[in-house]
């Protein structure tokens, strides 16, 4: 990649006008702003109090910056009857997340593993119901596995939306792991089996030590897309366990007379800062699964 | 496991193990118990008169006649055509400039890049609830642009039924473009150099180049952020639960939405099947062939 920058012709051109590279800084700087702009406000409303907010300056910067609406965000917020903010979601979220992901990864792996190396009769098949799997709209499957769930007591509870997301899950990760095993060298299986490892053995030593990038992909991916997800935790998640954007949707729906728009932000703000911290720690990880990862509704 | 102390393979067929089989077997019944029994379940249910909890009475297709003279469906379809036909439009446009913008070797394109993408980390119920704030009528941007002097200013979507889509519009191409930006970059970078040595020595403006020569090399990119934005349309349901709630009225109501109040709230399984089924359609005439020609067919290797 860098070869075709260094030989592409994008290099420093001296003949180019500076009228023109002005343009491409006044273009990137004005989208710049505009992305920006909604973090920006966010922020901003968050620590002002309520008097400030309501002069109407929604862009002006707060004249006393206070975290109490943050405070209150995190302890106090109410989502219908309850009064314990949004800490109860933020901790279901974990509980939700930190499972879904390892799960999700360790069977996507295998997956991958066992359609790169071991075929089998219908493995084709198997793939390509997969894949269309990550494509089906969740309004599709929904109900019958509500009434699955049921029948097998586990709808509402945290062990139902943890193999609700392992499920949904399945799709992309198989097609991650896959996609990285048909890209090792044929040999390497080859090798290995010949010196008599079987299939754990090869998975095990060979595979999971080199699939390290894949799998910090995978991490980032199933984390953020896990974290964001609104409609499974609503749906199957149960009272007990709603995920923190089902509890942040409900703050900013509860009314009781005034509407607190710093502690909504606030709340907001914290529902978005895991998500935001790992892209902002993961980098060219989180693009690159992208291209795989947006499959994901 | 004794099987593999075999020295030589001869065929590939003898890879075949039991551990191998036995560590497929999660993803057969993920990939045959959810997405094809599940889905021909909920397909089976629209043909019946399932109110809350699924029965079989056979109603044939009264159920897709009924879906169709429902009025919240057919405005959810005709949102959902406006809605996803703009949203892809603008996010091609948006992420193919972005892109091609931040490949003149500009200074901080990392830190642009960031920016661009940063929302398309967040979810799209953050991302409802903020747009839903700075369009606030009365405290919002409308506000401080009629305070700064513009007394005409009008940016209130939200409270507009005729306009409201365009308000979620504006948050979900937010949302995603950076996406198309971040696909079409790479892209960009993949192309050869010796076609900009080319296209420089017969002298064709770099627009143009761009504009007749990258662009239709660039297909393949352009069908992957085709196809991931149009998943996403097809599913759009968080986005317009926290900003809009489907309303005012009628005017932001999407199928999606349809479906889940239908088995939820209204207790309607099979109109809410006949209405997911509806959304199926066209996912299976669309990817169906696509995932059959391009990895059931071969045999790979």
């Amino acid at each position: 990649m860098e070869q075709i920058q260094l030989t592409g012709p994008q290099g420093p051109k001296p003949k180019q006008t500076s009228v023109s590279r002005m343009g491409v800084y006044v273009f990137l700087v004005s989208a710049a702003i505009f992305f920006c702009i909604p973090l920006y406000v966010m922020l901003v409303t968050s620590l002002k109090g309520m008097p400030e907010i309501r002069l109407g300056e929604l862009f002006a910067l707060p004249g006393d910056p206070s975290f109490a609406a943050w405070v209150k965000a995190w302890s106090e917020a109410c989502s219908g009857v309850e009064c314990n903010g949004i800490q109860t979601g933020f901790w279901n979220s974990v509980k939700i997340t930190i499972p879904s992901v390892a799960i999700s990864i360790i069977l996507g792996s295998i997956n991958g593993y066992a359609l790169s190396f071991w075929r089998f009769k219908g493995s084709n098949l198997l793939f390509g119901l997969l894949l269309f799997g990550a494509f089906v709209p969740f309004q599709v499957v929904i109900f019958p596995l509500i009434i699955f769930l049921r029948e097998v007591g586990l709808y509402g509870s945290l062990t139902g939306i943890i193999l609700i997301h392992t499920i949904f899950g399945m799709p992309i990760m198989t097609l991650l792991f896959r996609n990285y095993f048909a890209s090792l060298p044929d040999e390497l299986f080859k090798a290995a089996r010949v010196d008599g490892a079987n299939f754990w053995q090869i998975f095990f030593q060979i595979m999971m030590p080199l699939s390290i990038p894949v799998t910090v992909v995978a991490v980032i991916l199933q984390t953020t897309g896990i974290w964001n997800d609104y409609l499974l935790g609503l749906i199957f998640a149960g009272r007990d366990n709603l995920p923190m954007t089902v509890q942040l949707n409900n703050i900013v729906a509860t009314t009781f007379g005034v509407r607190e728009y710093n502690v909504n932000m606030a709340a907001t703000i914290l529902t978005a800062i895991v998500p935001l911290a790992i892209y902002l720690l993961s980098g060219k990880y989180f693009v690159r699964g992208i291209a795989a990862g947006a499959v994901k509704g | 496991m004794a099987t593999s102390t075999k020295v030589s393979i001869p065929r590939r067929a003898k890879r075949v193990q039991i551990s191998s089989l036995l560590a497929s077997t999660p993803m057969a019944i993920v990939a045959i118990g959810v997405f094809v029994v599940c889905v021909g379940y909920s397909v089976m249910l629209s043909f019946t008169k399932s109110r809350l909890f699924p029965n079989f009475n056979w109603v044939g297709l009264d159920q897709y006649e009924r879906l169709w003279g429902t009025s919240r469906w057919v405005v959810s379809v005709e949102n959902l055509l406006v809605y996803g036909v703009l949203f892809i439009v603008l996010c091609l446009i948006s992420g193919f400039f972005m892109a091609v913008f931040l490949d003149q070797k500009v200074r901080f394109e990392s830190g642009f890049r960031t920016l661009f993408l940063y929302p398309y980390a967040m979810s799209l119920v953050v991302t409802g609830l903020v747009w839903q704030w700075m369009m606030e009528p009365s405290l919002g941007i409308q506000n401080v642009v009629q305070r700064m002097g513009w007394s005409s200013f009008e940016f209130a979507p939200l409270v507009d039924p005729q306009y409201a889509i365009y308000g979620v519009l504006i948050a979900a191409v937010w949302q995603s473009s950076g996406l198309v930006m971040a696909l079409m970059l790479a892209g960009l970078r993949g192309i050869d150099g010796e076609i900009w040595k080319a296209a420089r020595v017969d002298g064709i403006p770099t627009w143009q180049t761009y504009l007749f020569i990258v662009l239709p090399m660039m297909r393949p990119v352009m069908i992957t952020s085709v196809v991931l934005l149009a998943v996403g349309v097809v599913r759009v349901y968080d986005l317009i639960v926290a900003q809009t709630g489907g309303g005012p009225g009628m005017s932001t109501e999407m199928p999606a939405k349809f479906v889940i109040d239908h088995i939820t709230a209204r207790g309607n399984v099979g109109l809410g099947m006949a209405a997911a089924t509806m959304m199926l359609l066209p996912v299976l005439l669309v990817i169906g062939p696509w995932i059959y020609r391009e990895y059931v067919r071969p045999a790979k290797h």
